[in-house]
């Protein structure tokens, strides 16, 4: 019980970083239904914003903690933002209109190059940082001493990513960009024709995509104190499969995904084995495909016009 | 208000519309007659913008609105239900009213969908459905009134009478009529129901394979034994 209980909370923890990558690729798949490979590598890129932000604060002998993990999140998110929109500007972009596989074998190279990128000006090796956040409290302790910890840095994991969603959320929902963003996704057309500036939409969807993206990096670099340049595949294909197994297309999906996946991963890892728990994210994601390709809120294709 | 001159459009190599030029003038109701695939919608998603002109150009209050992407067209004032209405299906009704209200004043909003609701009822009592689960007719006037929550100074309506049943068809051409007549509102209109459209219209243009073959009165096409002949009888 305490040791199922202790998986739950990494589970969680976990889960919200892949929710929060998973809702970048669910939303250029809306809007644009391609899959954006390099995704997993802009929110690796913002680990390494993370890594460099906090070592920087360091530097300079430091902030206030919450201080300074707020500027790093801000840096992270700016920047990563503009590698996002940069990524969709020139990859992507002028391939809107050309054959289907175009901009997927574009974002491939995308991919590749972004890893090399950064392997090159930041090294091949793995980054450390020294620990930001530590501490937490103990839930429990079971007989032989086995406790349930509950860490200061996934209450912020799991408080950031549900303040995140909620503000998503209503921004997508309630507010002009929103509906523009919707409008786009069911028809780009029609949208322009109401006075939707469609480019523009589409490169706010990278730009929002990829903040998320680094929120998530920012809080890996911080829950695991290490980075490297190969992060963002093994990332980026799980929360794909979050996005696949939720319902690519669906906003919540893509969140719930992301929290299965971490659940999975985390007990698989305890009960199993740890080192086939990324096997356990693919089998999942071949099984959603077989038995339920459209995932668990997402709609079948087939619908009244 | 609306000029085109000797404007041409291709698809690829289908040259769909091979040099046309018609006017609309202010307050008037205009049609734009022809048979499956003379380029009806062509001429229209080319006035909007939806569709790159090849050459010729389109002039809108004076301003050469050729080269001006379709957002922006919008803002000049001319505003399109096109065919098959393109009513955002996963959106309710108000939605799709906003989202027609994008160019406007946000502070006319309220007064100019109480206008669209006291204009179609229906929609009113259906503010909160998903536009996809309407009816044709309500999805019909969803587009119209969408269109009209831009403020537009020109209407472009494309075969809004599609698929519909005799009386809605009426209904809706009684409400274009209105509009025109009530608040001056310029139309310009593509129709198949060539014998309703030539009723409400002032002018008329028959376009036959990317050309104009034909443009006068409404009441006088109707009379035409070509146009007779080719676009009204058995309707
Ligand atoms: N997107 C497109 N790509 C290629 N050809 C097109 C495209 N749209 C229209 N066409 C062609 O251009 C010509 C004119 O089409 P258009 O849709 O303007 O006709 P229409 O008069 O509106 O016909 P309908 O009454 O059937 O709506 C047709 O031959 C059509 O096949
Ligand atoms: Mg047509």
């Amino acid at each position: 019980m305490e040791y199922f209980l202790q998986q739950l909370i990494n589970g969680l923890s976990l889960g919200s970083i892949y929710g929060l990558i998973a809702i970048g690729y669910t939303m250029v798949y809306g809007i644009i239904g391609m899959i954006n490979f390099a995704h997993g590598d802009i929110y690796m890129i913002g680990a390494f914003l993370a890594v460099i932000g906090f070592t920087a604060i360091g530097l300079v002998g430091g902030l206030w903690t919450p201080l300074a993990v707020a500027l790093v999140l801000i840096i992270a998110m700016v920047f990563t933002a503009a590698y996002g929109w940069v990524v969709e500007r020139f990859a992507y972009r002028p391939l809107r209109g050309s054959f289907r596989l175009a901009p997927l074998i574009s974002a491939i190279g995308m991919s590749i190059l972004l890893q090399n990128y950064v392997q090159l000006v930041q090294g091949a090796r793995v980054k450390p940082i020294s620990p930001v956040v530590q501490g937490g409290f103990e839930l429990m302790e079971r007989d032989d001493g086995f406790t349930v910890n509950l860490s200061y840095m996934q209450i912020i994991i799991i408080v950031l990513t549900l303040v995140l969603m909620i503000v998503f959320a209503t921004l997508i929902a309630r507010t002009a960009l929103g509906r523009s963003q919707r409008a786009c996704e069911q028809d780009k057309t029609m949208a322009a024709l109401v006075g939707i500036n469609v480019d523009r939409t589409i490169s706010l969807t990278f730009v929002i995509g990829a903040a998320l993206a680094a929120v998530a990096g920012v809080m890996v670099t911080m829950y695991y104190g290490v980075v490297d340049f190969y992060i963002g595949f093994l990332a980026g294909v799980k929360a794909f499969t979050a996005a696949v197994l939720g319902g690519i297309g669906s906003l919540p999906g893509a969140m719930i995904g992301g929290i299965l996946i971490g659940l999975i991963e985390a007990f698989w890892a305890a009960y199993f084995s740890a080192e086939y728990k990324d096997v356990a994210a693919f089998s999942i994601l071949v099984l959603a495909l077989i038995f339920r390709p459209y995932g668990i809120l997402g709609r079948p294709e087939v619908e009244k016009v | 208000m609306l000029v085109i001159e000797n404007l041409r459009t291709n698809y690829g190599a289908i040259e769909a519309l091979k040099g046309i030029s018609l006017d609309v003038q202010e307050g008037e109701i205009v049609t734009l007659i022809g048979a499956n695939g003379a380029g009806k919608s062509t001429t229209l998603m080319s006035i909007s913008g939806a569709v790159p002109a090849q050459s010729g150009r389109i002039i809108f209050d004076g301003e050469d609105i050729t080269k001006l992407p379709a957002h922006e067209i919008v803002r000049r004032k001319i505003a399109q239900a096109p065919e098959g209405r393109r009513i955002f299906p996963r959106m309710t009704v108000e939605e799709n009213l906003m989202l027609g209200a994008m160019t406007a004043d946000p502070q006319n909003y309220d007064r100019n969908r109480d206008e669209v609701f006291e204009l179609f009822p229906r929609l009113k009592e259906r503010r909160s459905q998903r536009g996809g689960t309407l009816s044709g007719g309500e999805q019909q006037m969803l587009a119209i009134g969408r269109a009209l929550m831009s403020e537009p100074r020109l209407l472009i309506l494309d075969e809004p009478s599609l698929g519909l049943a005799p009386m809605i068809v009426r209904q809706i051409f009684e409400i274009i009529a209105k509009v025109n007549k009530e608040r001056g509102l310029t139309v310009f209109m593509v129709e198949q129901n060539a014998n309703q459209a030539l009723k409400i219209a002032h002018r008329a243009h028959v376009l036959v394979t990317g050309e104009i073959t034909l443009s006068g009165k409404g009441a006088e096409l109707r009379a035409n034994e070509e146009v007779r002949a080719a676009y009204l009888e058995g309707h």
